[in-house]
């Protein structure tokens, strides 16, 4: 049993918000903890739950039936389910984000004109922006969370945020998006090249520039962003949306982590980021962690014995004289392994205690012994959750 | 011609998805170099990586530090390594009017694609070709945006037709292309993910540039705790009259010193799926190199040192 187990129950959380939004450092399994939390919603809460994923390992993916690249909403159905061994009270739905879809998909929806979107979707400067600028990966995220989210279609959505160095990138990516659009600086950028008039101050700029850049590539950019600029207003208005939806007290963050340094500290400084923002943080979730047995002393007792005594032991249990010499080994190995193993769940159990945030936020998951493959397997994770 | 061992080469980019381990294994490669007497260089990309928490030393910068003996790191900036090329190749001095320059800086780059890359990979490459280090260590971006780094210098030679960047880039590619003088090393860990991403990678490294895979390195590899006759014997511990004994001499905890070893048997099996799939895409064209997972007490500079022992010892190196 759990120290944190008892004290916070996602039930509870996932009763009373309408957008969860998973985060953590990369490899501590945000995407499974979001389609656990999802999946076991939809079982026992009722209604229909979207899992929103980004980047999905493939046995995941298979495991909920996504098997195609798109922003297609798709159905887990109630047969998978039932081989599961679960009946659903409600429905799960799963998408995964494909960002160069749903950035063509805002282009066209804020384009003035056919002209304009057919003239930024066809630049050759648009692809690799839109990779790249601004963390355009996590501003579709966000941007897609809100459509779906007036849409109307969900009673819950579960989202699972981009991968990043910097978990918060992508809190910050609608204000940003917002302070691009209306920067002096970007109209100072542009400005030469649609007016065809240098001021005086920003000269030395431009000639550095275009000594560095060739004066061609200025303008290719420069072009791109003045058609970019028509969508000023839409694109504004929706940033502003999707930082309201993210206060909204109907959305929750779930901060996931394993309790190595590294992503442990990362958990932390994430957890002060969405206080600084006025975010709700509704548990932590402390994953893959090794089982309690290895803080049994009674264990410990035992594989310092069978060290100890190996070679007495396995005269004791060998069936075969000739078993004895590798009865001794695998005595010896085994209790070795005992040892390295409770080493590892005392470092787990220090971090869990050091850990800043408040004690009843934390919700500890242990490791399966198995990669993740399917639903029944996602339902196992939840329920360690729930 | 056989491939150029690992630490001959001049310019290494070490790369892998995020908990794997990459920057203590980069630590661990230059720390190795060093400690041969070759003069190594780390420079960290990502401005909020943990790199000076690896090295337990004062933050970084981009001025190179000597953190041990032969071994200096720095941090990227791409702001800093403009105003260094605009001084050193362009002759532009003037720090005074870079002060609007910086401030729109950040716009232009993010703006036009292959900007902040090409300062970063340049000031590489330049380290390199100026000879100040014997080898460079790069703790690159993660394997989602490496490759768009190491593209860069070919996309600028497409888009940028003339200035003086176009100039540059030539000498760039020599440096970058040369698998005597450049490698990339992906990292991983043996699980779904990491690997996937490996081999994802590795494939997008051989369409989209023209850089060497060096190495893939999988680190944390669990230990294979006995082979098929030690398992029947272990398995013959679960019967009824040798756990009775057992439970006798050692106490009611030897359940738990049993179901830790099925525990480790377990997880091995697990990534030992993820390693065969490895091995499958790579076939034998790219050399594997295999670290141990340390049962070690928090990560740092001892750790850093276990790795690297590891290292020279599956590199074939005398410590």
């Amino acid at each position: 049993m759990s120290r944190a187990e008892a004290t916070l129950r996602l039930e509870t959380l996932l009763s009373a918000k309408e957008i969860v939004l998973t985060c953590g450092a990369g490899g501590v399994g945000k995407t499974t903890t979001a389609a656990a939390a999802a999946a076991m919603a939809a079982t026992h809460l009722g209604g229909r739950v979207l899992a929103l994923t980004v980047d999905p390992a493939r046995r995941l993916a298979a495991a909920l039936g996504l098997t195609e690249v798109g922003n297609t909403e798709t159905r887990v159905t109630p047969a998978a389910f039932a081989r599961a061994g679960v009946h659903p009270r409600g429905e799960l739905w799963v998408a995964m984000l494909d960002t160069k879809a749903s950035w063509d998909d805002l282009i066209r929806t804020h384009a003035p004109d056919a002209a304009t979107r057919d003239a930024i979707i066809a630049n050759p400067l648009y692809r690799n922006v839109t990779g790249k600028f601004v963390q355009s990966h996590d501003y579709i995220a966000m941007e897609r969370l809100h459509e779906i989210h007036a849409s109307g279609r969900y009673d819950l959505i579960v989202v699972d945020t981009p991968p990043t160095r910097n978990a918060i990138d992508f809190l910050d990516a609608p204000d940003r998006m917002a302070e691009f659009f209306s920067s002096r600086l970007l109209r100072w950028l542009i400005a030469p090249y649609r007016s065809r008039m240098f001021t005086t101050a920003s000269k030395p700029f431009y000639a550095a520039a275009d000594r560095v850049l060739g004066a061609q590539f200025l303008q290719d950019i420069a072009e791109f962003f003045i058609l970019f600029q028509t969508m000023y207003d839409g694109f504004v208005d929706r940033a502003k949306a999707v930082t309201r939806i993210l206060e909204d007290r109907r959305t929750t963050f779930v901060v996931v982590t394993t309790l190595d340094t590294a992503p442990a500290r990362e958990a932390e400084f994430f957890v002060e980021a969405l206080a600084e923002r006025k975010y709700h943080l509704g548990a932590v979730v402390c994953n893959r962690m090794l089982p309690a047995y290895f803080g049994d002393r009674a264990g410990a007792r035992a594989a310092e014995v069978m060290k100890g005594n190996a070679d007495t032991l396995a005269s004791l249990v060998a069936r075969r004289v000739g078993d004895r010499d590798a009865m001794e080994g695998v005595l010896r190995e085994v209790a070795e392994n005992y040892l390295n193993y409770r080493m590892i769940a005392a470092r787990e159990l220090e971090q869990l205690s050091e850990l800043t945030m408040p004690r009843e936020l934390l919700v500890s998951v242990p490791a399966l012994q198995r990669d993740v493959c399917s639903l029944a397997d996602v339902l196992e994770v939840g329920r360690h959750l729930w | 011609m056989p491939a150029p061992a690992l630490l001959d080469r001049r310019l290494l980019f070490v790369t892998g998805k995020g908990g794997v381990g990459k920057t203590s294994v980069a630590v661990a490669l230059a720390a190795l170099a060093a400690s041969h007497g070759r003069r190594t260089l780390v420079c960290q990309i990502d401005a909020k990586g943990d790199l000076a928490d690896v090295l337990e030393t004062e933050p970084l910068t981009y001025k190179p530090r000597e953190v041990l003996p032969g071994l200096y790191a720095m941090t990227m900036s791409t702001e800093e390594s403009l105003k260094e090329y605009l001084r050193l190749q362009l002759r532009i001095p003037l720090l005074a009017k870079i002060g609007p320059l910086a401030r729109t800086f950040d716009f232009v780059a993010t703006a036009a694609p292959g900007v902040k890359e090409i300062l970063t990979v340049g000031k590489l490459a330049y380290e390199v070709r100026e000879r100040h280090y014997d080898l460079v260590v790069v703790d690159s971006s993660a394997t989602g945006h490496v490759v768009g780094q190491l593209a860069a210098p070919e996309a600028i030679r497409e888009v940028v037709r003339v200035g003086a960047v176009r100039n540059q880039v030539d000498w760039i590619l020599d440096i970058l292309q040369d698998p005597a003088q450049t490698g990339a090393v992906i990292v991983a860990t043996a699980e779904e993910m990491p690997i996937t991403e490996t081999i994802e990678l590795a494939a997008s490294l051989g369409s989209n540039t023209h850089v060497d895979l060096a190495a893939v390195i999988v680190n944390q590899v669990l230990p294979e705790l006995f082979g098929a006759r030690e398992e029947s014997l272990f398995e013959s511990l679960r019967t009824a009259t040798a756990h009775r004994k057992l439970v006798g001499e050692v106490g009611d905890g030897v359940d738990h010193v049993l179901d830790a070893a099925e525990l480790a048997v377990a997880r091995r099996r697990a990534r030992a799926v993820h390693l065969d799939a490895l091995n499958d895409a790579l076939g034998a064209t790219v050399p594997v190199v295999y670290l141990p997972f340390l049962f070690a007490r928090r990560h740092g500079l001892r750790t850093t040192r276990r790795l690297s022992a590891a290292l020279a010892a599956e590199l074939g190196i005398e410590q």
